[in-house]
């Protein structure tokens, strides 16, 4: 595509990302302003694509849009009744912000329009390329999140699992579905052996393009969702507490390998580069799990049973 | 020329999703979002993927392309499917307006 016709591109979706971005903070009500935050979500994911960013991209889509849309959604279904619609601000308020939103929006701009000169082959984008060779990677992007900044990788994983804990502490556990009618169960049967095998070739393909833990995961767990949905339980999905062990096991493993490597190098999560690719591999397999498990169990929601029992709990 | 037929398929593409964004803010009960949703998305990221598709070379991508699409079609009408089947469980009044065989 010319570099005209992207820039038309870049500027309507920038300007679809305002005008969500507001509609989303002053909708009549809770409820439409979730769904703009979602939209809001998949417009931000394209304007990483854009900024060559397609993990990010990914990433942003499934979690940021996807699953903190679905967690909002589920929160507004559960909300005590009160407020329909948010109280106005007042007038002074909406000026305020107004204005540090503008200054943002410049300073955006400003980074956008200088990336896009000769500093996008900057010193840290030729750090990373001077050193591709010990990462034990050919994607940069997973040898930034998986070695040269593990760092962020491991306390993103944290993160999920303290998210997954507040979603386990808002009330028990759905029920089961009903086995789906023949047509619905026949397609459920062909499409996840396809998300497993998509998943799979997602985690793999990352070692030397876009890809990774993260959207393997979120492929696994639309495969589960889809199981416990149309009620096939000869799929034979792990119980809870099974899904509670995987969804810490990417954080342990993470953790064991980075403490592996302080004893062998004396630096944590510094990995040697022999080892560098199998270990890379072995997190990602982990990490992959754990991310699955952890969606799932955001999508089934529910503490185990012995919180129930437990005295002057709200469920109690 | 080429690029104005991607620049066509890819706005047709944006403006069947956001067809369907209006749908879901509009319309009143979780079977007619359904509806909005599986249908826009499915025809918007047909045009989008088929816009972007003329601006790639590798046959090799372009099959991905597809079959990315086909994935999502397939996944699409089958999570609409089951979604519509959860939210009838949560209402059996709508349930009772269906027609014979499709209850």
């Amino acid at each position: 595509m010319t570099p005209g016709a992207l820039l038309y591109l870049d500027l309507l979706m920038m300007g679809l990302m305002l005008v969500l971005a507001v509609g989303a903070l002053y909708a009549r009500s809770l409820r439409h302003a979730v769904i703009l935050f979602i939209v809001f979500g998949l417009v931000v994911a394209l304007v990483w694509a854009r900024l060559r960013a397609p993990d990010i991209a990914l990433a942003e889509a499934a979690i940021g849009s996807g699953l903190a849309g679905a967690l909002l959604l589920a929160a507004l279904r559960d909300r005590r009744r009160g407020a329909e619609s948010a109280p106005r601000s007042p007038a002074w308020q909406v000026v305020a912000v107004g204005a540090v939103v503008a200054g943002l929006v410049l300073l955006l701009a400003w980074a956008f329009l200088d990336l896009q000169g000769e500093r996008a082959n900057g010193p840290l984008a030729d750090t990373v390329r001077a050193n591709l060779d010990v990462s034990g990677v050919s994607n940069p992007v997973t040898a930034v999140l998986l070695n040269f900044r593990a760092y962020d990788t491991l306390l993103e994983l944290t993160v999920l699992l303290a998210a997954l804990l507040g979603v386990m502490s808002l009330g028990p556990q759905r029920p089961p579905m009903d086995a789906a009618e023949p047509m619905a169960a026949g397609l459920i049967g062909w499409l996840i052996p396809l998300l497993i095998v998509a998943g799979s070739y997602l985690l793999w393909v990352g070692a030397h393009a876009p890809g990774g833990a993260f959207q393997a995961g979120a492929l696994l767990a639309a495969a589960a969702v889809l199981a416990d949905l149309g009620g096939r339980r000869e799929f034979r999905l792990p119980g809870q507490t099974w899904l509670r062990l995987l969804a810490v096991a990417g954080c342990a493993v993470f953790t064991l390998v980075g403490l592996a490597a302080l004893i062998g190098s004396g630096v944590l999560l510094q990995l040697p580069p022999d080892w560098a690719g199998s270990l890379i591999l072995l997190i990602e397999l982990f990490a992959t799990a754990s991310i699955a498990s952890a969606l799932f169990l955001v999508y089934l929601g529910g503490h185990p049973p012995s919180w129930n029992s437990r005295e002057g709990h709200p469920d109690a | 020329m080429l690029d104005a037929l991607s620049l066509l398929l890819i706005f047709s593409g944006l403006a069947f999703y956001l067809a369907g964004t209006i749908g879901v803010l509009r319309l009143p009960d979780t079977l007619c979002r359904l509806h909005a949703v599986t249908k826009a998305d499915n025809l918007g990221l047909g045009l989008l993927a088929s816009g972007v598709l003329l601006q790639l070379s590798d046959p090799l991508q372009m099959l991905k392309l597809l079959l990315i699409w086909l994935l999502v079609l397939a996944a699409s009408a089958t999570g609409g499917q089951l979604i519509a089947r959860h939210a009838l469980d949560e209402r059996p009044d709508q349930r009772a307006e269906l027609p014979e065989d499709a209850k």
